[in-house]
């Protein structure tokens, strides 16, 4: 294969299909543990298929197998196809392919089998930490040297936020996962008690902001422009957002920790930060949606387009629902409750996951060298499917949430519980339900993709295009 | 909280990088045209082709 002059679409080819299946196998996950808590039979009463371990199964296979692997596909072709220049070393970026996939493997046998440190997106065990820690730095050293090496001298929008998401990934990473190790698979966090949760919720937010963020923004700016065959509304506003963003994000995390043995005043800085974080946030949202002003009809025909833009309208409501429920009023209600499933979920299905699927689309015929997707019809199906499924999950559990916030706060005459929990349980059944149809209905979505990706792949042929000569230097 | 005795320092040197790499990206006229860049990355022919 010819090197020299050409892009490695290799490895955004093996991301790229990855990220398809991973998608599959952690929203299954997904539709297993809702059902569990419909029928807790379905554990089977094996302690590897229960709750408390699928459910961290689930949340590692979606966010860093699902969402990870769409991040560097897309980071890698975006650096590449913006800078002129092939990636850096490509053994390095083989490295953090199988190394990456590697790291999901051992997730997905270590969880069930109960090895964890028990911190939220943080599960891992410290050898398999060691290994994030390795693949991350490979992965920074391809992105970086690929941008050191552009041969364009202005660095597009989308490469700050790609490159603002690797660096401070790792810095979460590496202070959030220090520990002691007691044996192989078992560690002792550096920090206790009140220390620990602080620190945790300072690395599980920013992984909010940085992982599930700023990466995907980065995505926003190059696919949607490229997408509608239009300029970012406000290539001003972009840089704007991206330096405001990454400015104002790091101290939102205390709002995790309302009401807690957390200092009353970091409380109110986390609070206070997760306010001011609307803005950026919408400002984003709008330079996206935007872009398409004067070509709306576009969003008829082209569903890749769709994904992408309701993406960032799924961004904008969870970018308001999320500074709303940071202030400590809203959160006495909300806070332990599934309205926070809700929340999450409205941003994690309706942001992330369809930003990711609509990039895809655009890779895949690229990246194996069709005209386009083997049915742009079924894209549309997918998109339709899914968006039904985010719907009724979201709903939901909003409603289920604000019941089970009123139903434990309220108080008779006496100054006595009006409920027992577990009558908020029960009244929850239904929703659980609901969600549960919302859940099997996006995983059918991804299910056409997966149909849909193998269907473009057969009988083609890897192709690595040449690096055009730059046309503005 | 000793864990803030960590986390503060570290967040505050974090916006002074930050801020030094803003400042040498704004010297280094990454932000000069705002314009352009817009439209460059339209330029850049990605269009899927069938095999030749």
């Amino acid at each position: 294969m010819q090197i020299e002059g050409t892009y490695n679409y290799q490895v955004v080819r093996q991301f790229a299909v990855m990220t398809v299946v991973w998608g599959v196998v952690g929203m299954l996950v997904g539709v297993i543990i809702a059902a569990q808590l419909l029928w807790p039979e379905l554990n089977f009463n094996v302690p590897w298929f229960s709750y408390g371990r699928l459910r961290p199964l689930h949340t590692n296979a979606v966010i860093f197998a699902f969402g990870g692997c769409a991040l560097f596909a897309t980071s890698y072709y975006v650096v590449q196809r913006t800078c002129h220049v092939r990636l850096f070393s490509d053994r390095l970026a083989a490295f953090t392919f199988w190394g990456w996939q590697a790291v999901i493997v051992l997730a997905a046998v270590t969880l069930p089998l109960g090895i964890t440190t028990s911190k939220e997106y943080a599960e891992l065990e410290w050898p398999i930490d060691i290994l994030i820690a390795l693949v991350w730095v490979a992965y920074a050293v391809v992105f970086f040297g690929t941008l050191y090496q552009r041969k364009v001298a202005h660095i597009y929008v989308a490469n700050w936020f790609f490159g603002a998401f690797i660096l401070t990934v790792a810095l979460l990473h590496i202070v959030n996962s220090a520990a002691v190790p007691a044996t192989f698979w078992k560690s002792y966090s550096a920090y206790s008690g009140a220390q620990d949760a602080m620190v945790q919720w300072w690395y599980g937010h920013n992984a909010v902001g940085f992982f599930l963020t700023a990466g995907f923004l980065g995505m926003m700016y190059y696919f949607i422009p490229k997408q509608a065959n239009r300029p970012i509304y406000s290539y001003r506003l972009s840089v704007v957002h991206f330096w405001a963003l990454i400015f104002t994000y790091m101290w939102a995390g205390p709002h995790h920790l309302h009401y807690t043995a957390l200092p009353d005043w970091a409380q109110s800085l986390g609070m206070l930060f997760s306010l001011i974080l609307l803005a950026p946030s919408w400002g984003g949202m709008i330079n996206g949606i935007m872009t398409l002003s004067g070509a709306w009809h576009k969003l008829r025909t082209d569903p890749i387009l769709k994904f992408l833009i309701v993406s960032l309208s799924f961004y904008g409501i969870a970018t308001f629902e999320g500074p709303m429920m940071s202030i400590k009023t809203v959160n006495a209600l909300s806070h332990y409750t599934d309205w926070t499933i809700g929340h999450v979920h409205g941003g994690a299905l309706g942001w992330v996951g369809l930003i990711s699927m609509g990039s895809i689309y655009y890779l895949l015929p690229r990246l194996f060298g069709r005209p386009e997707m083997y049915s742009v019809r079924l894209i549309d199906v997918h998109f339709w499917i899914a968006c039904v499924g985010i719907v009724l999950y979201i709903a939901a559990m909003w409603i289920a949430g604000v019941m089970q916030g009123l139903m434990w706060r309220a108080v008779g005459a006496d100054g006595t519980l009006t409920y027992t929990f577990v009558e908020s349980v029960k009244a929850t059944y239904p929703f659980y339900a609901i969600r549960l149809l919302g859940g099997i209905l996006y995983l059918a979505g991804m299910l056409v993709m997966a149909y849909n990706t193998v269907k473009t792949i057969a009988g083609s042929r890897a192709t690595e295009p040449a690096i055009p000569a730059p046309a503005h230097a | 909280m000793e864990s803030l005795a960590l986390l503060i320092p570290l967040s505050v040197a974090l916006v002074l990088v930050i801020g030094w790499v803003f400042w040498r990206a704004l010297q280094g006229g990454q932000f000069d045209d705002l314009d352009r860049p817009g439209y460059a990355l339209l330029d850049d022919d990605d269009a899927p082709r069938a095999k030749e």
